[in-house]
């Protein structure tokens, strides 16, 4: 029998890295889900390329709480999608990338990045093309590092 | 209207989160989805949609038919520049993709992901969460919903989705999901 929701692959840093990529994604599931647990060595956005797209063709659109107030802000025709952000402290990242594996819309991401001791944040990227998404490489704004003990998963979820 | 593919001709699906049907809008549009005969087999259901509208307006969800002021929600959004809430305590329908707006651009479709819990309860009205967001390249916005049916508490056997005006665009595509409690 199939299964509907299933890991993909899972990398846990043994040592800093300032990049961690999945590559030769399957076109098999529906959507993916990258979870990412972890720190980094300075306060950052949580950085998503796809298909090492190096060009200006990212966006987003977020909101967070930060104890005291909320606030929306936004990041257009970046070489990045910067969706979530990453603390020095445990923070979790959830991306869902639906229908990545489609050739005939531009692929939307739908991010909460959580920390309890600094924010909880929304948002939704953006990336310009058409393109199936094969690879997913996770980095930070500004070349910092994910943390010795960094978790980073990847799921796909199988529609009817 | 499309309605949903069941995947009950299907050998059920391993695990504890099942495909139960998908649509895929196709060429010329859907005013509406409709996923029916909702079976009682699980314990919460979520959707998971990409779409685009013709008009600017949100994807509108009902339930089980209900047409009547049975529903409500509230809404936390960002469009980009500020941050804001709203709630409704007396509508028709609960709402999703909504201030955030959608795509003008063929090729930039919305997503969002509601959480339906405990469906089949007779007991409880029934609670939704949505993240929602479109985002545009210099516009867009995002959204996380609540939403509250609270006609007489009855099990969920259909959902309807539809805009408020125009119709659900080609390509969009609605997944709805089962999980299973132990």
């Amino acid at each position: 029998m199939p299964t509907t929701y299933e890991p993909i692959a899972t990398t846990t840093l043994g040592s800093t890295a300032a990049t961690v990529s999945f590559t030769s994604i399957s076109g098999s599931y529906t959507d993916l889900i990258l979870i990412v647990s972890g720190t980094v060595n300075t306060n950052s956005y949580f950085a998503l390329r796809l298909n090492s797209d190096t060009g200006n063709n990212y966006s987003n659109t977020e909101m967070d709480g930060n104890g005291t107030s909320a606030s929306s802000n936004r990041n257009s025709s970046n070489n990045y999608m910067y969706n979530g952000s990453i603390f020095t402290t445990q923070t979790n990242v959830i991306n869902q990338i639906q229908n990545y594996s489609n050739s005939t819309t531009y692929k939307t991401v739908l991010t909460r990045s959580n920390n309890a001791g600094s924010i909880v944040k929304a948002s939704v990227g953006l990336w310009r093309s058409t393109s199936a998404i094969t690879s997913i490489e996770c980095s930070t704004a500004g070349a910092n590092t994910f943390s010795s003990g960094s978790t980073f998963t990847l799921y796909g979820i199988k529609a009817a | 209207m499309i309605l949903g593919i069941l995947a009950s001709s299907q050998p059920a699906a391993a695990g504890d989160y099942e495909s139960i049907a998908t649509v895929t809008v196709g060429s010329g549009g859907s005013s509406s989805i409709n996923f029916s005969s909702i079976a009682s087999d699980w314990t919460h259901l979520q959707l998971r949609i990409i779409a685009n509208v013709s008009t600017t307006d949100a994807i509108n969800i009902r339930f089980n038919g209900d047409t009547a002021n049975n529903y409500a929600l509230h809404r936390l959004e960002g469009n980009g520049s500020a941050a804001s809430a709203s709630a409704s305590t007396t509508r028709n329908n609960i709402a999703i993709l909504t201030g955030a707006g959608f795509a003008s651009t063929a090729s930039t479709f919305g997503a969002s992901i509601v959480d339906i819990l405990d469906y089949t309860s007779t007991n409880k009205a029934k609670t939704t969460r949505a993240l929602s967001g479109s985002d545009r390249n210099g516009s867009g916005g995002i959204e996380l919903d609540s939403g509250l049916w609270f006609a007489t508490p009855a099990a969920i056997t259909s959902i309807n989705l539809y805009p408020s005006s125009g119709t659900i665009s080609q390509y969009s595509h609605f997944a709805l999901y089962g999980i299973k409690s132990a």
